[in-house]
């Protein structure tokens, strides 16, 4: 199957803001290594999952994919095309093909929009539609499309009129009107209760199924990953630790960071307890990060070599990849 | 029975007259070390609960009846005074959601949780300081902390400090809203170990409050789900999340995905849940309920018997 997206070696550092004694003394700058050489593929229509824990750069990542962060190094490909260095007309087209989803449906609408006027935003900013029938045409099939039925009951409200699941909605539908190929989806439904979280998801997987948009999914939450995601990549400050089928890397983890996150999650069964967590300590700042593999000091296997080399992501088994010397 | 509820109820005044019933007739026991968990979707009532025990309300908030029983004495009859110089804090203490963003960033951690035992308890200032870094010790974290400010410290140290401030009178209730809600997987694990460990340690009966069934599932011996200011489901925890009988509870349950179950697809609640000013009549739950029968539109069903102290309240079970 043919990659609609492509990151290769991304790398986002992000400068230190540098007190009046660090220039006096030249210290060197200082950069926080948000992302730090990611790469990973995504496919047409498949749902593809960046997880990890808070500052682990998963979100930096998705906004490099759509430029809306510049990369500090490395290559993203937009249907076999390099758009790392696109701009003007071409940056725009590009635009027109992938969009995205914000976590919070509370902050990401504009409180003084119409609902209506949301959604055929990006319409007029591409030039899309020539007349007010056709706006409202758009918006009516787009308002269906995110099920908020009857459209013309929904399309004159303010967000506030509207409950969180219902905003997620017209956030999707903003992202969808202009028919992009990929959404990335920050977080979607983490601010939205658990009885309607799932109607959300099940929204995205309809519009997939039938527009074949791929989706970066990110998320901090495996246990929804588990259910909705293809495939999934872990990450670990700023880069991928572990890569393949979301049920397998789930099920059977064998990165040592992988396998604490995953034992570290409960379960809706009072007869299941969370076990030893192996790790020791916290998440190491980004700015210094350990030397070889970046998570060799909270190791339990961590060997001689881990502090002085850093693992590659390496294929272990067919669609399988993990960073780690256990591994060959 | 350490503390008994009984038909509490708080409502919130936004307007003339009108009320935001936000608990509206809630009763549970909490036996001695015995951990209940009250669960349920942002605004059914569960937070609100906790502040009524605690009488910690903003100025619209209305307690409008019931009893709160601790050792058989009612503190909803307390005055503030003796309220806050024989319960609060020193009988029952809160661990807040989000609370490790409270701590002043520019005291100490030790002078802070010094400042809480010094407010309640007539020692020195020396004692005080003593009695922090027993505490800090007491929650895993280093004594010689005390003279850390809050931003040398990560996230789930930070809640751990506010842990060892609600322990800091030695409480035999602790209340603690969404604890580790704002704390990433593997945090959250070691800081719910840590409670599993201190409660048992000092013998304390815990209310943990969440959204978070799998939180709840491995914490509770007890469970309560909430739904739109009342309790719908009520037992022990393997009854109600094992054997649930309230069609909330059924259907809350399917929505929640388990890392440790296949892939499947998830289901969700049609509707969302109702506007607590004006709720719906019977039932409260009748509007999104699958089985919905005449009756529930017309009668409010009470908390019955459906299982060896397994309660429910639904027209199903009569």
């Amino acid at each position: 199957m043919e990659n609609v997206v492509e990151a290769d070696g991304l790398k986002k550092w992000f400068p230190v803001r540098r007190g009046l004694a660090d220039i006096i003394l030249r210290r060197p700058p200082k950069f926080i290594r948000a992302v730090d050489g990611v790469s990973f593929a995504i496919k047409r229509g498949e749902i593809f999952c960046l997880a990890g824990e808070s500052g682990c750069g998963k979100t930096t990542t998705g906004r490099l994919i759509l430029r809306l962060e510049e990369p500090t190094a490395g290559r993203i490909l937009f249907k076999g095309v390099d758009i790392t260095n696109l701009d003007g007309e071409e940056l725009i087209e590009f635009r027109r093909k992938a969009q995205i989803i914000f976590q919070d449906p509370y902050e990401s609408l504009n409180p003084h929009m119409r609902v209506i006027d949301i959604i055929s935003e990006p319409l007029s900013i591409h030039k899309l539609a020539h007349n007010r029938e056709e706006v409202i045409e758009r918006v009516t099939k787009t308002l269906e499309d995110v099920a908020l039925k009857p459209p013309e009951e929904f399309m004159y409200r303010y967000p506030h009129e509207l409950s969180g699941g219902q905003r997620q909605r017209v956030a999707i539908a903003r992202a969808i009107i202009l028919q992009p190929e990929f959404i990335v989806a920050d977080e979607p439904v983490s601010m939205l209760d658990m009885s309607i979280r799932a109607e959300i998801l099940d929204l995205m997987l309809g519009i997939r199924d039938r527009y074949g948009i791929a989706y970066l999914f990110i998320t901090h939450d495996l246990a929804v990953a588990k259910h909705i995601c293809d495939r999934i990549a872990i990450m670990y400050l700023g880069k991928v630790v572990e890569l393949g089928e979301a049920t397998e890397v789930i099920d059977n983890p064998l990165h040592p960071y992988t396998k604490a996150l995953t034992a570290a999650i409960p379960v809706p069964d009072p007869r299941v307890k969370i076990g030893e967590i192996p790790i020791k300590g916290e998440v190491p700042s980004p700015i210094n990060p350990p030397s070889g593999c970046r998570f060799h000091p909270r190791c339990p296997y961590a060997m001689d070599i881990c502090s002085k080399k850093e693992p590659g992501l390496k294929d272990v088994e067919k669609g399988r990849k993990v960073a780690c010397h256990l591994y060959g | 029975m350490l503390l008994e509820v009984k038909d509490l109820r708080m409502y919130y005044e936004v307007g003339d007259g009108v009320f935001v019933k936000a608990v509206d007739g809630v009763s549970f026991n909490l036996d001695r070390e015995e951990a209940l968990g009250i669960v349920g979707e942002s605004g059914c009532g569960k937070s609100s609960l906790a502040i009524t025990i605690l009488r910690i309300l903003p100025s619209n908030a209305r307690v409008l009846g019931g009893e709160v029983l601790l050792d058989g004495v009612d503190i909803l009859r307390l005055d503030e005074h003796r309220l806050r110089k024989e319960v609060r804090w020193r009988k029952i203490s809160m661990v807040f959601q989000g609370s490790m963003n409270a701590l002043n960033p520019i005291i100490k951690v030790g002078d802070q949780i010094a400042e809480a035992i010094m407010l309640h308890e007539k020692v020195s200032k020396k004692d005080a300081y003593r009695r922090a870094e027993e505490l800090l010790s007491l929650v895993g974290i280093d004594p010689s902390r005390v003279s850390s400010y809050p931003f040398e410290l990560s996230g789930g140290q930070r809640q751990r400090v506010m842990i060892a401030m609600a322990l800091a009178l030695n409480p035999k209730v602790l209340i603690a809203d969404e604890p580790t809600t704002a704390l990433d997987v593997i945090v959250q694990a070691q800081t719910l170990k840590l409670i599993k460990e201190l409660q048992s340690r000092l013998k304390l009966s815990l209310m943990l409050i969440s959204h978070d069934i799998s939180v709840v599932a491995e914490m509770s011996d007890k469970v309560a789900v909430m739904y739109a200011g009342k309790i719908v489901e009520y037992g022990p925890a393997v009854e109600v999340l094992l054997q649930p009988k309230h069609p909330y509870t059924t259907a809350l349950l399917k929505s929640v995905p388990s890392i440790r179950e296949s892939k499947r697809k998830l289901a969700y609640i049609p509707g969302v849940p109702p506007n607590l000013v004006n709720p719906p009549s019977g039932c409260r739950f009748h509007p999104r309920c699958p089985y919905a029968m005449d009756i529930c539109r017309e009668k409010e069903p009470n908390l019955k018997e459906v299982g060896e102290h397994h309660l429910a309240a639904c027209h199903l079970y009569r």
